[in-house]
C-alpha cells in the first residue's frame, strides 16, 4: 500500500437510533445501531457527503487502517482516499455496516435488548429497500440532506439505484458496479443453494446456533466457495490455478489434490471464521428480492419514471454472476426515462470481483464523473 | 495516480459541427453515434442547449466524453442500436463515422428508426485532391482521410453523388445538404470542390 495515498488512521463510530424501522415484510426493528466510518470533511452546506453501499460481504471499512491494527486496510482503499477516484480531499464519504450485517451494526448476532439473547432467527428478513431506510435516517443524523453520490459495487450497486428510487431528492448522482436490475433465476439459484448448505448444516439449529455455542462453518464455508466461484471468472481461474497439483502428481483419494481446492477451501475457512451465518442469509435473500419493476407490473421504465439522479453504469466484460447485459438493462430504462446517464463497460479478467480491483480505466473513469461531481459543488 | 490525458477536440478544428449545429433547434433530443470524444455533444450542449447522448465505442473516449461533461453509452455500433427506442430522439448524428462503419446501410435504417431526423457528414471521395491522388497512382491521404490504406478504419467511403443514389434507393429523404471545403461552403459542383458533406435526411413517404 502507498501510505502518502491512504486517508491514514480511522476509527469507527456508532449511532443508535430509537425510532422504530419498519421493514417491507410487516416486521417491525424498535431499535437499532449502526456502525460506520467517515473520511474528509463536510463542507460547511453539507453538500459533498458520498455514501458508500457494501455488497454482500462487505462493511463500514471501507478505506484507510485503523492505529491498533495496521494491516486491517479497507475494503476499498484503492478507490477511495485522498487523491484517489473517490476523492476524500474534495468528498465526506461515508462507509457503513449495513442493517443485520455482522461486523457491528445491529444483525442477527446482536443483543435483542427486549429478551437479552441473541436475535439469531428472530431477526427480521431484509430488503434494500430497509436499507435505505436505514441509511436514511444515518444521513439525517449527520445533518446531510442530500448526498454528491451514493456509490455501490454488486449488492451495493442495487442499494445505489434504490436510492434513487426510494428517495430522489436525496441524491444528485448514483454510481452501480457491477449490479443488476434484479436476480436472474440462475444467480436466485445460486444463492438458493448457498443458503441450503448452512439451512441443513446440523449445526445451524433453525438459526440460534448462538444458544448452543456453535457455528454452522460447514455450510457456511460452502455457501462461500460457491460464490467465491461465480465471482471469478473462468479465465482468471485458469490463470491463476489451472491443473496446478499441490503435491505434482495424483493420489486417486478424495483429498485436497489441485490448488484450486486448496484456495477454495482456504477462502471458505476464513470467510467462515469470522462471517454470521444469518447475515449470508439475509444479505443472499436481500439480493433475491431486489426488483424495482416488481410494483409496476415488471415495466422498469415505470419504476424509474421518478428517479432524478445522474447516473453512473459501469460493468466488466468478464463478470458473468452480474454480467453486462444486467447494467444495460439498468441504462435502458434510464434512457427512456431521459435521465443523464453514462455507461462503461470496462474490459477485465477478473469476473465479478472486477468492482474490488485497481484497474486504470475503471479508475479513470469514475474520478473523471466524480470531479466533475466536485466541480459542480464548487461552482 | 494522475490520470492519463484525455482528448478534447474544438469546433474550430471541425467545421462540420457549425454545420449540423446550424439545423439543430435549441432544446432538442440528440443521440450522437461514434461520439469519439464528446466535443460534438459538448458543443450541442453548449450552443444549442441539447438533451443529448452519445455512443463509443473506444475506451479512451469513454472518458474523454465523461471530462467532457456529455453522456456517453459504451457499445459497438456495429451490433445495432437495441438499447434504445424508436423515435426516442429527434436526431441522430453519425459526424465522420459513416465511412468507417461495417453495416452502413443497417445503420442507416437503425438511426431513421431511433430518430425523427438522421444528420450524416463524411469526407468526399470525390473530392477533387481525392480524384487526382488516384488519377496519379494512389490512395489518398489528407486532412480529411489521414490514414494510409494498411491502417484506415475507413470501410465504406463514397462521393455525393453515391451517398444520394443509396438514399434514393432506400428510400430515405434528404431535406438538406451543406458542402464544405475546409470552412467555405461549396454551392458549385459539390461532388467535384466539396471536401467534406453534411446531410439531413428522414424516412421517405
Amino acid at each position: 500500500m502507498n501510505a502518502s495515498n491512504s486517508i491514514g488512521i480511522v476509527s469507527a463510530k456508532r449511532a443508535q437510533f430509537d425510532t422504530p424501522l419498519v421493514f417491507r415484510s410487516g416486521a417491525v426493528l424498535p431499535r437499532y445501531e449502526l456502525v460506520y466510518e467517515t473520511y474528509g470533511k463536510l463542507n460547511a452546506v453539507k453538500s459533498n457527503a458520498i455514501l458508500i453501499c457494501h455488497a454482500l460481504s462487505g462493511h463500514h471499512h471501507v478505506a484507510g487502517y485503523y492505529a491498533d491494527e495496521p494491516d486491517n486496510v479497507g475494503w476499498w482503499d484503492n478507490m477511495v482516499g485522498p487523491g484517489k477516484p473517490i476523492n476524500t480531499d474534495k468528498f465526506f464519504v461515508i462507509g457503513l455496516n449495513n442493517l443485520g450485517g455482522c461486523h457491528g451494526s445491529t444483525g442477527p448476532s446482536s443483543i435483542n435488548p427486549e429478551t437479552g439473547q441473541r436475535y439469531g432467527a428472530n431477526f427480521p428478513v431484509i430488503t434494500v429497500e430497509d436499507w435505505v431506510e436505514s441509511q436514511a435516517r444515518l444521513a439525517d443524523l449527520l445533518g446531510i440532506r442530500q448526498f454528491a453520490a451514493v456509490i455501490g459495487g454488486s449488492l451495493g450497486g442495487m442499494q445505489a439505484l434504490q436510492w434513487s428510487l426510494t428517495l430522489p431528492e436525496r441524491v444528485r448522482n448514483v454510481l452501480a458496479i457491477a449490479a443488476a436490475p434484479h436476480l436472474t433465476a440462475q444467480n436466485i439459484a445460486f444463492n438458493d443453494v448457498a443458503r441450503s448448505a448452512i439451512l441443513n448444516d446440523t449445526n445451524f439449529h433453525g438459526g440460534n446456533f448462538y444458544q448452543h455455542n456453535v457455528v454452522p462453518t460447514h455450510g457456511l464455508r460452502l455457501a462461500r466457495m460457491l460464490g467465491h466461484i461465480t465471482y471469478l471468472s473462468d479465465d482468471a481461474m485458469a490463470d491463476k490455478f489451472g491443473r496446478e497439483l499441490r503435491n505434482g502428481q495424483f493420489n486417486y483419494g478424495y483429498e485436497i489434490e489441485f490448488e484450486i481446492e486448496s484456495y477454495l477451501r482456504h477462502q471458505g475457512d476464513k470467510f467462515a471464521s469470522y462471517f454470521d451465518a444469518n447475515t449470508y442469509l439475509l444479505m443472499t435473500k436481500a439480493l433475491d428480492y431486489f426488483d424495482p419493476a416488481h410494483n409496476f407490473g415488471g415495466d422498469l421504465n415505470r419504476a424509474f419514471a421518478c428517479a432524478k439522479a445522474n447516473f453512473l453504469v459501469i460493468s466488466f466484460t468478464t463478470d458473468w454472476r452480474f454480467s453486462p447485459e444486467r447494467s444495460r438493462e439498468i441504462v435502458q430504462p434510464l434512457l427512456h426515462n431521459r435521465r443523464n446517464v453514462s455507461y462503461a463497460e470496462i474490459t477485465s479478467t477478473h469476473g465479478h470481483d472486477s468492482f474490488l480491483l485497481e484497474q486504470p480505466h475503471y479508475f479513470d473513469v469514475v474520478r473523471a464523473y466524480l470531479d466533475n461531481v466536485a466541480d459542480e459543488l464548487s461552482s | 495516480m494522475s490520470m492519463r490525458q484525455y482528448m478534447s477536440t474544438s469546433a474550430a478544428e471541425r467545421p462540420d459541427f457549425a454545420a449540423i449545429a446550424a439545423w439543430i433547434p435549441t432544446g432538442a433530443s440528440v443521440l450522437d453515434l461514434g461520439c469519439g470524444d464528446g466535443s460534438l455533444l459538448r458543443y450541442l450542449k453548449e450552443t444549442r442547449g441539447v438533451r443529448g447522448y452519445g455512443v463509443e465505442i473506444s475506451d479512451l473516449d469513454i472518458v474523454s466524453c465523461i471530462v467532457n461533461g456529455v453522456n456517453v453509452i459504451q457499445n459497438d455500433l456495429e451490433s445495432g442500436l437495441s438499447d434504445f427506442e424508436d423515435d426516442s430522439f429527434d436526431f441522430v448524428i453519425l459526424s465522420q463515422t459513416l465511412q468507417a462503419t461495417r453495416h452502413t446501410e443497417a445503420l442507416i435504417r437503425e438511426m431513421l428508426r431511433v430518430g425523427r431526423e438522421g444528420i450524416v457528414s463524411f469526407p468526399n471521395f470525390g473530392y477533387w485532391r481525392n480524384r487526382l491522388r488516384v488519377l496519379l497512382g494512389h490512395m489518398p491521404v489528407s486532412r480529411n482521410l489521414p490514414f494510409q490504406w494498411y491502417d484506415t478504419p475507413n470501410v465504406h467511403l463514397c462521393t455525393l453523388s453515391d451517398f444520394e443514389n443509396f438514399c434514393r434507393s432506400r428510400n430515405v429523404k434528404v431535406l438538406e445538404r451543406n458542402v464544405m471545403a475546409g470552412k467555405r461552403e461549396i454551392s458549385l459542383l459539390p461532388n467535384l470542390l466539396g471536401s467534406t458533406a453534411v446531410y439531413r435526411f428522414q424516412r421517405g413517404g
